[in-house]
C-alpha cells in the first residue's frame, strides 16, 4: 500500500513541478512542443531512478561529510550516460533539449531525492520513488509542452489541426512562464478540493 | 566592438534568466525583497565568473589534450561544487562582512544551472579566455538586472490585490512572463 503512494505521491500531491517548484529551469526551457516535453522529462526519469537506485546501494559506504559530492558524482555519471546515448540514437531530440541534457546535473529534483529519500531508505522504495518523481515531472512537462503546443502552433505532438500559424508568443520565452503560471494556479485548485 | 556585442546580448537580448530558462529556482526562490535579491546577484556574479575562468582552462589544458571532452559534464560540477565551498571558506577568513552578505546564497550557487550553463555555453561558443570572462560577468549582470526588477515588482505585489488562487507563485510567473515579454523588445539590438 505504502510502495502504491510512494508510486502516485509525485503525480499530483507532491507533483515536483506544480506543488514543489524543484527543477523549474528545463520546465521551461524545453518544452516548446509536447515531443520535447517528454523526451525531456523521460531523460530525467531515467536519472532519478538509477541516481535513487545507487545512491541507496551505497549509502551505507560513504562518509556522512562528503555525501553530496559524492551524489553529485553518481547523478553526474547517469547523464553522462544519457547525453552520450541520446546524442548517438536521438539527435534530433539532442539538438532540440541542447544545453538542457547535461544540466540534469544541477536539477534540484535529482539531487534533493537523493538527499531527502535514497540515502534514507531501502533499495525497492528508492527506486519506487525515482519512478513516481520521474513520472510526476514527465507529466507536468508533457502538459506544458501540450498546452504551449496547441496555443502556439495548433497541433499536439507533431499533428497539426489548426491551419496557419497559431500564437507564436506561446512558443517564445514568455509564454513558457504565463503557462507555467496559469497551470499552477489550477493545480492548486484542484489541490485545494480534493483536500 | 566584439566585446561590447557580447555584453549587449547576454544582458538584454538573449538575457539568461527571461530568454535562456537558467536560475529560475533562485529567481522565484529568493526573489521577495530587493535585500536578498542584491546579495544573491552579487555572490552569483562572484562564482560565476571564477567558475567559468576556471572550467575553461581546465577544459583547454587538460580535458582537450586528453581527449576526454566527455567527461565535461562530471569535471565541471565537481569544479563548481569545490570552488564554491572554497570561496565559502576564505571568504569567512579573509572578509567575514562579505561572508555575511552573501553567506546564506553561496551554498544555493552550486545547484543554480546558470553557473554551470554559462561554463557550458562558454565553450560551445568558441569563446576565447577573454570573451569567456566577459561573457560570464556579463551574464551575471543580466540575471542580476532580472533578479532585481523582478523583486521589486514583487514587492509592489503584496499590497496588490490578488484573486485567490492567483496569490503567490502563480501571479510571479505571469510577472515574469510580462517581463520576458518586455525583454523581448530588445531582440534585434545585435
Amino acid at each position: 500500500m505504502s510502495q502504491i503512494k510512494n508510486l502516485t505521491k509525485g503525480l499530483i500531491k507532491e507533483n515536483p513541478v506544480f506543488v514543489l517548484f524543484l527543477g523549474l529551469c528545463p520546465v521551461l526551457g524545453t518544452t516548446t512542443s509536447a515531443i520535447n516535453g517528454l523526451g525531456m522529462g523521460l531523460a530525467t526519469l531515467f536519472v532519478l531512478t538509477m541516481s535513487n537506485l545507487v545512491v541507496s546501494l551505497i549509502k551505507n559506504f560513504i562518509p556522512d561529510k562528503v555525501r553530496i559530492p559524492a551524489f553529485i558524482v553518481v547523478i553526474a555519471s547517469f547523464v553522462t550516460i544519457v547525453e552520450l546515448s541520446m546524442q548517438a540514437f536521438l539527435p534530433t531530440l539532442f539538438d532540440a533539449l541542447g544545453l538542457f541534457i547535461p544540466l540534469i546535473v544541477v536539477n534540484c529534483i535529482v539531487l534533493g531525492r537523493a538527499e531527502a529519500f535514497a540515502s534514507k531508505n531501502n533499495i525497492t522504495s528508492s527506486i519506487i520513488d525515482g519512478l513516481g518523481m520521474g513520472i510526476g515531472f514527465t507529466f507536468a512537462l508533457v502538459v506544458l509542452g501540450g498546452v504551449r503546443e496547441i496555443l502556439g502552433s495548433g497541433a499536439i505532438f507533431g499533428f497539426k489541426f489548426i491551419e496557419g500559424d497559431g500564437m507564436l508568443l506561446f512558443i517564445l520565452a514568455p509564454g513558457a512562464f504565463i503557462a507555467l503560471g496559469y497551470l499552477i494556479m489550477l493545480m492548486q485548485k484542484i489541490k485545494s478540493k480534493s483536500a | 566592438m566584439e566585446y561590447l556585442a557580447i555584453i549587449i546580448s547576454a544582458i538584454f537580448v538573449n538575457n539568461i534568466v527571461l530568454a535562456k530558462f537558467l536560475g529560475i529556482c533562485p529567481f522565484i526562490g529568493v526573489s521577495n525583497k530587493v535585500e536578498t535579491a542584491i546579495g544573491m546577484s552579487g555572490a552569483v556574479m562572484f562564482v560565476m565568473v571564477l567558475a567559468t575562468l576556471t572550467t575553461y582552462l581546465i577544459q583547454i589544458y587538460i580535458l582537450d589534450p586528453l581527449g576526454i571532452a566527455f567527461m565535461q559534464t562530471i569535471t565541471f560540477i565537481l569544479i563548481i561544487a569545490s570552488l564554491v565551498q572554497l570561496v565559502e571558506i576564505i571568504l569567512k577568513k579573509v572578509s567575514p562582512a562579505l561572508f555575511q552578505a552573501l553567506g546564506i546564497f553561496l551554498p544555493l550557487i552550486t545547484t543554480n544551472c546558470a553557473v554551470l550553463g554559462v561554463a557550458i555555453l562558454t565553450i560551445q561558443n568558441d569563446y576565447n579566455l577573454i570573451e569567456g570572462v566577459v561573457f560570464a560577468a556579463a551574464s551575471a549582470l543580466g540575471f542580476g538586472l532580472a533578479l532585481i526588477i523582478f523583486s521589486s515588482i514583487r514587492e509592489q505585489l503584496d499590497l496588490a490585490d490578488i484573486p485567490q488562487g492567483m496569490k503567490g507563485v502563480p501571479i510571479a510567473f505571469i510577472v515574469a512572463g510580462l517581463l520576458a515579454m518586455a525583454f523581448m523588445g530588445f531582440a534585434g539590438i545585435v
